[in-house]
């Protein structure tokens, strides 16, 4: 207990190390938090391309809290979603005496923003088998009636802003077309000219003709904005935030094993290596000369692209080409200092095992080394996970910070003004490589005192 | 080392004169001997390297090519493809259609087998992987199966040493800038320790576990979307340049970025880790009676802390020079710079093995020489390190 406390007091004559060591706790809790409420299944689920859980969510979103630092006329929409469900509806008429009925519901919502929302969409529930007819009607704040949809409900959705027939009749794109200004309708026509949309309480009014008493229709209508959520949105309307969040796991997790799973190794080979010398050093170090030659990159590109690449394979292969680094020889010459040190002489003389001077005497006396290595290489492999993810060879199912900077690469986020695209996974992986950085020089003067006020 | 030389010389001669004219003979005798010793020493030294290397170098690669071919599973993929290809070779032909099923199977066969066999996957993979290996190590690179170089030659030779040069000028001017600014930071900031400019560069050190591709990101962002004033990628642009010099311009201003990210991502540690090993170095006891002598600062420099610390310097300077051939593929793919690392990309995104084992043979040549050059450097500027049984091992 007492060398802990006096480990922490060390520690903390080096404030970068606690503003390090903070965020990791940070970046820990995190993890934790997200194993918990998103689990591994969910989470791969909700990163599948074809996953419905984001529909009603815009594509290429900025963060919704960006809309704090733009002024009030510049301010993005954000999404709004108004639906038939649980509004009392202001007509019922039967249709006959079969059990048809026509339901009349109005929906009304505000439009407050001076820039186009990005996309309309409707989405229709029915009961299964059901097939009713629907007619949707745009009215504009000033009374103008616009038909978005009459038809038999055969599929799910159907999304406005890619309606042919209504672009035509609008004359424009329905984005622009159905929030025009009445004043000002020509400016719609003129291609890269700043149309604003017509500010105020716009209705939607659907009607539904049910032939059964069990039939019944439930119309969304989702005015997609241009903002959403913590972190925003990508290609695919999925959330960032999730990709977010589960990147951080994903990275701790193979960074420090990484780090660990190597250092550990090498460090018992180095021992082994020299405990043992002869031909098995000899053996040990043409090894290390061998694993030298290999590209540790190209190696892992290849198996990523050759093999199924799962996070585990990788994290395999790169603890296998790391473990014979050139670390084995560094740690040998620490061990070739101590073997011929007096008191593993005094445990010879008593005729204690190999084996047991090995693990019991030699390893313990020299392993605080490796507590600030385990600390400063973990960046390291954070990055390479991210630079494969990056490369697109990465774990396809799982999200991580390198798939989402993949992305964003691949869909030209930079080039369309996304930086937030690019910035937020930039900025979750600088803060944590920073962090065990940071912490890893601080620890590196603590354990090498030669580097001690250096 | 010369004036050292001198110096003995005139010690032995004080010592040999008394001896008269035969006692000055032996020992120049012994010199000529221990001069030949030591270059006997030396090649036998130089020769042992060259076979511990090569012997690396081919289990290394023969690694490589394991790897490449995924055991052997390439070759089944490769054979997949024939087969594909001859069927839509039997699809694309009217006669071959009106042949009956039997003829047609037996054309398919007799076909899929000439093809194989042109290819070479006829005989086992184990005694394929052994011809590859020696042609690999003959540097008989043989013919890429699908990518061809920019002249459209389909040789490797030719599809590599087109890109090994792209590669080469970009990374190699961002190694040597980095070692230049490392190696002169290092030193004024160890004469300066303690102020403020050395605690910054010291607070920075931390920044360099980000490699280049991702201080690319930032940098694209902000010079080339934000501000518009330098390109986002590529080498040339557009349009291939006509003359020389607005050649040499163009790629210039193409290099500015990645050249920034490479050095921004190394620079920092470089010099910490320099300017600690220096200061290390300036605490030791010679140099401390070296300034006690009033010996002006430059000369303790140069004489007392950069010579002895020499080898440690060149060596950062050769790994840095090998890593940054090899580690440049992400860096090349954020720059879209079409150099090795990309060619390698994409030839592993197309099972082109031929391609991916040459460029890994060609890495494997170039560390190899390095090393072995370092080792004969090491061998010279330092007398430390001891030729013959010691140094061997």
């Amino acid at each position: 207990m007492g060398r802990i406390k006096n480990f922490f007091a060390t520690l903390k004559r080096y404030p970068t190390s606690i503003v390090s060591l903070v965020i990791i706790t940070v970046l820990v809790v995190i993890s934790a938090a997200t194993l918990i409420s998103i689990p591994y299944g969910e989470a791969r689920e909700l990163w599948k391309t074809s996953s419905q859980a984001w529909e009603d969510w815009p594509k290429y979103a900025a963060p919704a809290w960006t809309n704090l630092f733009r002024s009030a006329e510049n301010k993005l929409p954000e999404t709004i979603i108004v639906e038939t469900n649980g509004v009392e509806p202001i007509l019922v008429e039967p249709v006959g005496n079969s059990g048809a009925a026509r339901t009349t519901i109005e929906l009304p919502f505000d439009y407050p923003y001076n820039i186009h929302p990005s996309e309309i969409g409707l989405t229709f529930e029915t009961v299964s088998g059901e097939q009713p007819i629907a007619t949707v009607t745009w009215i504009t704040p000033d009374g103008r009636e616009f038909e978005i949809y009459d038809s038999v409900l055969k599929k799910r959705r159907h999304a406005v802003s890619k309606d042919r027939a209504l672009t035509r009749m609008l004359g424009a794109q329905p984005i622009y077309g159905l929030f025009a200004d009445p004043e000002d309708p020509v400016e719609i026509l003129k291609p890269g000219t700043e149309a604003t949309p017509f500010q105020g309480t716009y209705t939607l009014r659907v009607e539904a003709l049910n032939f059964t008493e069990e039939s019944k229709v439930d119309v969304k209508l989702v005015v997609y904005g241009r903002v959403a959520g913590l972190a925003g949105t990508d290609h695919y309307r999925r959330n960032l935030l999730v990709g977010l969040l589960w990147g951080t796991p994903v990275a701790l997790m193979f960074g420090i094993l990484a780090a660990v799973g190597s250092t550990t190794l090498t460090f018992l080979i180095a021992a082994v290596g020299v405990w043992f010398g002869g031909w098995v050093d000899a053996l040990i170090q043409r090894i290390v000369e061998v694993n030298s030659m290999l590209p540790v990159l190209p190696i892992l590109i290849m198996l990523g692209i050759f093999y199924t690449p799962s996070i585990m394979l990788t994290l395999g292969a790169v603890i296998l080409l790391n473990i014979f680094s050139l670390a084995v020889k560094t740690n040998r010459a620490i061990f070739l200092q101590v073997k011929n040190s007096p008191y593993i002489e005094a445990a010879r003389a008593y005729g204690a095992s190999g084996t047991r001077i090995v693990f019991r005497y030699m390893i313990p006396k020299v392993a605080p080394i490796l507590i600030p290595a385990f600390v400063t290489l973990t960046p390291g492999y954070v990055f390479l996970e991210a630079a494969l993810a990056f490369l697109g060879v990465g774990d396809i199912s799982l999200p991580t910070w390198g798939k989402i900077l993949n992305n964003a690469q691949t869909e030209g986020a930079l080039l369309r003004g996304q930086f937030y695209w690019v910035l937020e996974p930039a900025f979750m992986l600088l803060l944590t490589t920073l962090a065990f950085a940071m912490l890893g020089f601080a620890l590196d003067r603590i354990f090498n005192p030669r580097l001690r006020g250096i | 080392m010369e004036p050292r030389e001198i110096t003995v010389d005139k010690t032995m001669s004080a010592e040999t004169t008394p001896g008269g004219s035969e006692g000055s003979l032996v020992p120049n005798k012994k010199r000529g001997q221990r001069a030949l010793r030591s270059l006997k020493r030396f090649g036998r030294y130089t020769a042992v390297r060259i076979i511990t290397l090569f012997c690396t170098v081919v289990v290394g690669i023969y690694l490589a090519i394991l790897v490449a071919n995924m055991g052997g599973f390439v070759d089944k993929i490769l054979e997949g493809q024939i087969i594909e290809q001859v069927g839509g070779e039997i699809m694309a032909n009217d006669q071959l259609r009106q042949l009956s099923f039997e003829e047609r199977e037996s054309w398919r066969d007799a076909r899929v087998a000439t093809l194989m066999a042109m290819r070479g996957l006829d005989r086992p993979f184990i005694i394929r992987s052994f011809e590859h290996l020696k042609n690999a190590i003959t540097l008989n690179l043989g013919r890429a199966t699908f990518i061809a170089s920019d002249s459209g030659s389909k040789e490797v030779k030719r599809i590599i040493l087109e890109r090994l040069p792209i590669t080469m000028v970009l990374f190699t001017t961002g190694s040597v800038v980095v070692f230049i600014i490392a190696l002169f930071g290092a030193l004024v900031l160890s004469r300066r320790y303690g102020s403020a400019v050395d605690r910054i560069v010291v607070a920075l050190a931390p920044t360099s576990t980000a490699p280049a591709w991702f201080y690319g990101l930032f940098l694209i962002l902000i010079f080339a979307f934000i501000f518009k004033v330098l390109p986002s990628g590529g080498m040339l642009g557009n349009s291939i340049p006509e003359t020389p010099l607005a050649y040499a311009l163009t790629v210039m201003k193409h290099m500015i970025l990645p050249l920034a990210a490479w050095v921004i991502s190394r620079v920092f540690l470089a010099i910490y880790t320099w300017r600690t090993f220096f200061l290390i170095h300036s605490s030791e006891d010679y140099v401390e009676l070296a300034k006690a002598k009033g010996l002006r600062n430059r000369a303790l420099e140069r004489r007392y802390i950069l010579r002895p610390t020499l080898p440690a310097v060149i060596t950062a300077f050769t790994f840095i020079l090998i890593t940054s051939w090899q580690g440049a593929i992400v860096t090349e793919t954020v720059f879209k710079w079409p150099g090795l690392g990309q060619l390698y990309f994409r030839a592993v995104g197309a099972f082109d093995t031929p391609v991916i084992v040459g460029t890994i043979v060609i890495f494997a040549y170039l560390l190899a020489i390095t090393v072995f050059c370092l080792d004969i450097v090491y061998a010279l500027i330092d007398p430390r390190v001891k030729l013959g049984k010691e140094g061997s091992q």
